[in-house]
Formats: C-alpha cells, sequence, structure tokens
C-alpha cells in the first residue's frame, strides 16, 4: 500500500530560476525504508521538505504535481496533522534543538507537552526513549552542552517521541563515531519492525546497504533510479549520478578490472565474504 | 622540527566538565594527521586548545617554541585556523565573497592581497562560481566548504579541519583529499578530525586516537586499524575492506580496497 504517491512534481524556490526537483514521480510503501542517495545538491533535503509539506508552508516558491499521503492529498491536511504523521529530523541538529529546554529529558518531552499529552505518559515514554539511544547518562545536561553526536541522537529521540507514522530522516548519522552510527541504524531498523514508513537521507552507502529495502539515486533535481536495494547498488550506473557504491560492490568491480569476475555482486560484508571464499577455494 | 606542541594539557570547563586529561601531541609543519575517536572523547575541545579557543586549565601549549598563554586568541588566531564542525557557528556574511575575504581583510593586507587570497581559497574549494551567492543558498555540506576557503584565505601554517566529511559526497570528499595534499605541500599542516575510516584509511598516514579524554595511540593508520585491542578500548571499527579481510583470515594488515585485489590476486596466482 502506498503511503506516499508523487505524481510529476516540479519545484523551484523563490527568486531561483532553476526548478531544483524535476519530474518526481514516486511511490513510498507503507511499513518499507527507503534509502535517498545523491551527491550533495541533487535535492534530497528538498525532496524531504516536500515529503512533510514544509514545501510550499514555509519556504514558498512554485510547486506543482500531484502529492498524496495514506490515500489524500497533501492540501486536505493542516500544518499540524502533517506534522504529527510525518517525524521529521533535520540535517543539522544545531537547528532542531528547541532552545527553550534546559535538559536533554525536557527536550524530548517538549512534542509531547505541546501535543497535550498527560504528564505520566510523557514520562514513561520518555524514559523508554532515553534507555533506547542510551542517553542516561545525558539526561539533565542541557541540550547545548552536548557534542555534535550526542546532540544527533537527542534530535532523533525528540522526533521518535510524537510516534508519526513516517520519519523522514536528514542524514542522522553525519557527526556520530561508527558505533553510534550502528546504533541509529538498529534504531531504524527497530522503528521498521514497529510498521513506520521510513525515508533516510545518508551519505554512508555501506550502512545503507545493509539497512533499506529500496534505494531512491537523486542527481540535478531528479529521480534517477529507484529499486530494490540489491538491485540498484549491484549497478554502477549510480556512479555516473555521483553517487556512490558500497565498498565491497567497489571491490567487485576493481576484482573485475583485475579480470577476477565475482558470482554476484555483493552489497554487504557477509555477502562479499562468502563470494570471495568461493573463488578462493576455486569453486568458481 | 616541532611546530605545534602540546604538553600534558588538561582542560576543565567552568561548569566543572573536565574534557581532556594529560594530552600530549606534537606536529611538524608540512604534516597531515587525523584525529579519530569515540563522541565526546575530546577531539573539538582539543583542537580549540591548539588555537587558543579554550586555554588550557594546566599544561601548556607551544607554537614555534612559544607558549600560547603569553598571546591573545586573535593572535594565535593567525597561526591556526579552525574550521568549525559546525558551519552555521561561522558564517556571518550575506554572501560567500565576503565570508571568505572577512579573515584576510581582518589581518590588515591591502585590498589587491585580500582578494588574491579570498579567490584562491575559493577556487581550492570549488566555490568560484557561487561568489555572489547567500551562503545558505548552497547545502550543508557545501557551507562546510565556504568555512573552510574563509580559513584557507587566512593562510595559516596550521588548519585544523573538525569532521570535514560529515554528510559529503564522493566529489566533494576527492577535492578534500587534493585540498590537503595542496596544503600540506606548501608546508601547512592539516589537522583532520573525522568519524570517516575509510577516509582515514585511504588518505593518512599517522593517526592520533582518542578515547576518554585521553590519547590512546598515534601511530600509523595500518597499525591503528588492526590494533583490536586499541580499537575495542576507543569503540572505533575497522574499515569495511579490513573488517573482510578479517573474516577472509588473510592475515594481512589490509587497510585499502587495492590492497584486498592484490591479496586476492596473489591467492588465486599461488
Amino acid at each position: 500500500m502506498s503511503m506516499i504517491t508523487m505524481k510529476n512534481v516540479y519545484y523551484q524556490y523563490p527568486l531561483e530560476k532553476e526548478q531544483v526537483l524535476k519530474n518526481i514521480n514516486l511511490s513510498i510503501e507503507k511499513g518499507k525504508v527507503y534509502g535517498l542517495v545523491g551527491h550533495n545538491d541533487a535535492g534530497k533535503t528538498t525532496l524531504c521538505n516536500v515529503i512533510r509539506g514544509f514545501i510550499p508552508s514555509f519556504y514558498r516558491g512554485k510547486l506543482t504535481g500531484e502529492i498524496e499521503l495514506d490515500g489524500k492529498t497533501i492540501q486536505e491536511y493542516s500544518m499540524g496533522d502533517l506534522a504529527t504523521r510525518i517525524g521529521y529530523s533535520f540535517q543539522n541538529p544545531f537547528t532542531q534543538i528547541s532552545g527553550v529546554k534546559e535538559t536533554v529529558f525536557e527536550e524530548i518531552a517538549y512534542g509531547l507537552e505541546n501535543l497535550g499529552t498527560a504528564p505520566e505518559v510523557i514520562g514513561e515514554k520518555v524514559r523508554e526513549l532515553i534507555a533506547m539511544f542510551k542517553l542516561d547518562a545525558l539526561q539533565e545536561k542541557n541540550p547545548f552542552e552536548l557534542s555534535g553526536g550526542q546532540k544527533q541522537r537527542v534530535a532523533l529521540a525528540a522526533i521518535i517521541a510524537l510516534d508519526p507514522e513516517v520519519i523522514v530522516i536528514d542524514e542522522p548519522t553525519s557527526q556520530l563515531d561508527p558505533q553510534g552510527t550502528e546504533e541509529i541504524f538498529k534504531i531504524i531498523d527497530l522503528m521498521k519492525k514497529k510498521g513506520k514508513t521510513i525515508i533516510l537521507v545518508e551519505h554512508k552507502i555501506d550502512l545503507i546497504a545493509a539497512y533499506v529495502d529500496e534505494v531512491i539515486v537523486m542527481s540535478q533535481g531528479e529521480i534517477k533510479m529507484i529499486g530494490k536495494t540489491s538491485e540498484v547498488f549491484t549497478n554502477k550506473e549510480v556512479l555516473t549520478y555521483g553517487g556512490q557504491l558500497p565498498q565491497v560492490a567497489l571491490l567487485s568491480l576493481a576484482l573485475q578490472n583485475a579480470g577476477i569476475t565475482m558470482p554476484t555482486i555483493p552489497i554487504t560484508l557477509v555477502e562479499a565474504q562468502q563470494a570471495i571464499e568461493k573463488i578462493l577455494s576455486r569453486e568458481v | 622540527m616541532t611546530f605545534l606542541q602540546l604538553k600534558d594539557v588538561s582542560f576543565t570547563y567552568p561548569n566543572g566538565f573536565q574534557a581532556v586529561q594529560h594530552i600530549n601531541m606534537q606536529f611538524d609543519l608540512g604534516e597531515s594527521v587525523a584525529i579519530i575517536g569515540q563522541n565526546g572523547a575530546g577531539k573539538t575541545t582539543t583542537v580549540k586548545l591548539m588555537n587558543a579557543l579554550l586555554k588550557p586549565t594546566s599544561g601548556e601549549v607551544l607554537i614555534n617554541g612559544e607558549n600560547t598563554s603569553k598571546f591573545t586568541t586573535a593572535q594565535v588566531s593567525k597561526k591556526v585556523g579552525y574550521v568549525f564542525q559546525n558551519p552555521d557557528d561561522q558564517i556571518f556574511h550575506s554572501d560567500i565573497y565576503s565570508e571568505i575575504a572577512f579573515g584576510p581583510k581582518n589581518q590588515k593586507l591591502s585590498a589587491s592581497e585580500v582578494k588574491e587570497k579570498a579567490l584562491h581559497a575559493a577556487e581550492l574549494c570549488g566555490l568560484t562560481k557561487w561568489l555572489e551567492e547567500h551562503p545558505y543558498n548552497l547545502p550543508y555540506a557545501m557551507r562546510k566548504f565556504i568555512t573552510i576557503a574563509a580559513v584557507i584565505a587566512m593562510d595559516t601554517d596550521i588548519i585544523i579541519l573538525d569532521e570535514p566529511t560529515a554528510g559529503q559526497d564522493r566529489h566533494a570528499t576527492k577535492l578534500l583529499v587534493d585540498l590537503i595534499n595542496h596544503l600540506t605541500a606548501q608546508g601547512k599542516t592539516v589537522i583532520t578530525i573525522t568519524h570517516d575510516m575509510e577516509f582515514v584509511a585511504n588518505h593518512f598516514n599517522r593517526v592520533i586516537v582518542m578515547a576518554e579524554k585521553q590519547v590512546l595511540r598515534d601511530a600509523n593508520a595500518r597499525e591503528v586499524f588492526w590494533d583490536h585491542e586499541l580499537l575495542g578500548k576507543s569503540h572505533l571499527k575497522q574499515p569495511y575492506i579490513s573488517q573482510l579481510a578479517y573474516s577472509l583470515n588473510l592475515n594481512e594488515p589490509i587497510i585499502t580496497l587495492d590492497e584486498m585485489v592484490s591479496a586476492i590476486k596473489r591467492r588465486i596466482n599461488s
């Protein structure tokens, strides 16, 4: 079932001469995780802003085409409805931290307070999230005292607190260390198991390859490729659009250039290990 | 010859939080060094001590043998340029050219020198065609390059890049590598904080590992990425290619794709 549908969507920012989104046609299925990838400036964040209705409510400009959320056109929703159904975690966590709360605990509770949730429910939910995001040691700290990576975890926890059906996450791990990054991906996986629809903008291709169902490749405002992760990331066309392939897929291309062909192009470490073991044991 | 030295430096924030303890580091001119470590390990605090944005609670920071405590932050900033982790902490002009030219202008250079330095820095950072744009018209990843250009334009001996690879695509990462090579070839020292292990494995020789407020290791990338005890202690991971080599039991400390290709070739041909 389609959660978000876009038909012939074009968008131009105010005062700009060129369209930043061109001919976007897309169907986001309920309960799936999508990796949105592409070069800097490809239009990924702009597309996210359209999905969450921030374009055209906040950024004006010229938006054409049809956008539907859960079977209704996006115009039929109020901004408040959209905000509770679609959670959006900013690329830059420094932008998202409210600035009005003194502690991490309160920051995560802020959205729920605004929705008028009962205090005891808020407390329970926030404690659950603090455990999930491993923020125990930071919960009494001022959000502005946190490091970039810590802020990033708080920002995502604050969004998940609102329990939205669709979660749009713009580079949740850009400032996180490798371990913190994997923890975020595990949380994303958990959200998927809860039936959430997730759109993830991310440059860490190797992790995307291991976690997402579908990949959308954008370049210069257009969707160039869309399909199953195993199909998109085994296609070197991704590179021509300024995108990147997983390390192990690049390895298989490099081996091919050296005259060694893998039985299939791997996209994860486990697949690569199996393929290379076969080559080395001369099964292929 | 050591140009920048941190001698037993500790720092405690005014709220009582001790961010780094007994840090010892030294850097020569013309070196490129990566600093890696978990979030909260003290990396950013350490580099802020280098350019005197923070002053050590104890210990000394020496530039060219002179203790920086004798100088103002403004004076030190002529020697050590720092590109903030968050570009939006640094940007405050309404067009990209002015943002980049601000540093050299403040150094009281002649108008022609200011222009030359700013344009050169913009070119190195791939920003030439956007000079008249408002910085916020460029996406986050590219705003980072505006701040890098602004620091390069100041022509400091040391340039610190705090997580320049965050959110960057393949081309931007390549641009960054070229930029670091260009700067070190000019005799400048570039210190890069990053969480991107592939980037470190492919482009750095010297790597400093920080964990829990201290320096755990200062060694070459291969040594660091094959010391499992060290990686465990510092909560870091091997680059993907090394992980693969490890799981295949290749018994070679591989850290790059090319090394992996050669290792497999050798095994097939043997």
